[in-house]
């Protein structure tokens, strides 16, 4: 069929005879290649790989309905201290993460704060806060660990995921090292993968890993694209302004806490 | 326009931005530009008016200063959130705000003194509720 397309395009009527033997030839060669037994057996397999998909995930979909709903067995804090991992954002994120940081008693420890691969203010802002804190042990109670961004401001939708996607290949092994007993967050795209590595962790049943998130005080009237994202899957989701508690009824609102 | 209002001295925060002005580049104020600090606490303090974006760390850190906020939103930014917060903020009589084009207009103009102080927020608020659900003792 191509190669008959091809010769209509040039104008020749002495080409006719030599054409239509070409397209004999080929269509010959197109029923040899597709028997019917074994367009049937490519089918059948098709349809195997997609049922099994399709199970694989509702099954995917269960589990991870469980572990949202659960609370854990044992509150973190029973055990004497929460490990905390702290995605900081740039910019304003951290300046309101970092506030929230300051509130917490010691025994939220060890605390593991990552930061997106070409952020350059964060780091030093919390250096400076945790330097500030009494050392009660002489080893470190803090790390920092950086993944690529999620997403850079204006970048686009479609190279958003791809980023995302490699932001998730490293949040993964991070949070499988780490297995934090909470993810707090406040609106960065670089928590998403994180959050959902953490999902993870107790979907595969290895640790149930509480999502705290809270949306930024910039946010008035609407949720930010990440807590959209993370609105169905957080165990604790605050927002700061009462406009926001209306819209979200799952939400929790103690006001401005930064 | 600021000298008319009083104004003498001009700091400016310029960031990575491609305009960096002299210090005698006007002539009825003293201008001093630089791009990063470590911190605009000092200046802050030193001030009688901040011009800012409306980035949430900006506002909070003069209306924290208890400093009159004039906010300019940046309509440019994928999804302007920040309108919402200075557009709230300037509901609850904190901050005015403007766009860039509006900025001479607003500043001819504006009033401070109906500006209210801003309380704190309360992140205390935050950790009780989080350590009474995690049960942290």
């Amino acid at each position: 069929m191509y190669l008959s397309n091809y010769f209509s395009k040039t104008r020749g009527g002495g080409n006719a005879i030599q054409m239509n033997d070409i397209a004999s030839i080929a269509k010959k060669k197109h029923r040899l290649f597709l028997s019917k037994t074994a367009s049937v057996a490519a089918m059948m397999l098709l349809l195997g790989f997609v049922f099994a998909l399709f199970l694989t995930a509702l099954l995917f979909l269960l589990r991870l309905y469980l572990v949202v709903i659960s609370g854990s067995n044992q509150p973190p804090g029973a055990r004497g201290h929460v490990a905390v991992l702290v995605v900081a954002g740039s910019g304003g994120h951290t300046t309101e993460i970092m506030r929230l940081m300051e509130s917490l008693p010691a025994a939220y420890t060890p605390r593991h704060y990552v930061i997106a691969d070409t952020d350059r203010m964060s780091e030093e802002k919390i250096v400076t806060f945790e330097s500030s804190k009494p050392q009660s042990h002489s080893d470190l109670q803090f790390t920092i660990s950086r993944i690529p961004r999620s997403r850079e401001v204006h970048q686009s939708w479609s190279s958003s995921v791809v980023s995302t996607l490699t932001a998730l290949s490293y949040s993964l092994p991070l949070v499988f090292r780490l297995r934090p007993d909470m993810v707090l967050c406040n609106g960065p795209g670089t928590c998403v993968p994180l959050c959902v590595a953490g999902l993870l962790l107790g979907i595969l049943g290895m640790k149930k890993v509480q999502i705290v998130y809270v949306e930024s005080i910039c946010r008035v009237q609407t949720l930010s694209l990440t807590g959209r994202i993370l609105y169905p899957v957080s165990d604790y989701f605050f927002v700061q302004w009462s406009s926001l508690r209306d819209k979200y009824p799952k939400a929790v609102f103690l006001g401005r806490i930064v | 326009i600021l000298k008319a209002r009083g104004y003498g001295r001009l700091v400016l925060q310029v960031g990575r931005g491609t305009l960096v002005p002299d210090a005698d580049s006007c002539a009825d104020l003293s201008v001093e530009a630089f791009r990063f600090k470590d911190s605009i606490a000092e200046d802050m303090r030193r001030a009688d008016l901040v011009i800012s974006h409306a980035g949430a760390g900006s506002c909070l850190e003069a209306l924290s200063a208890g400093k009159p906020l004039l906010v300019v939103v940046n309509d440019k930014l994928m999804d302007n959130h920040q309108l919402e917060l200075a557009r709230q903020l300037h509901m609850d009589h904190h901050l005015l705000y403007c766009t860039c084009s509006t900025l001479t207009e607003t500043l001819k103009n504006m009033d401070l003194s109906v500006l209210q102080p801003f309380p704190p927020g309360q992140p205390k608020n935050f950790a009780n509720f989080l350590d009474k659900a995690l049960g942290v003792k």
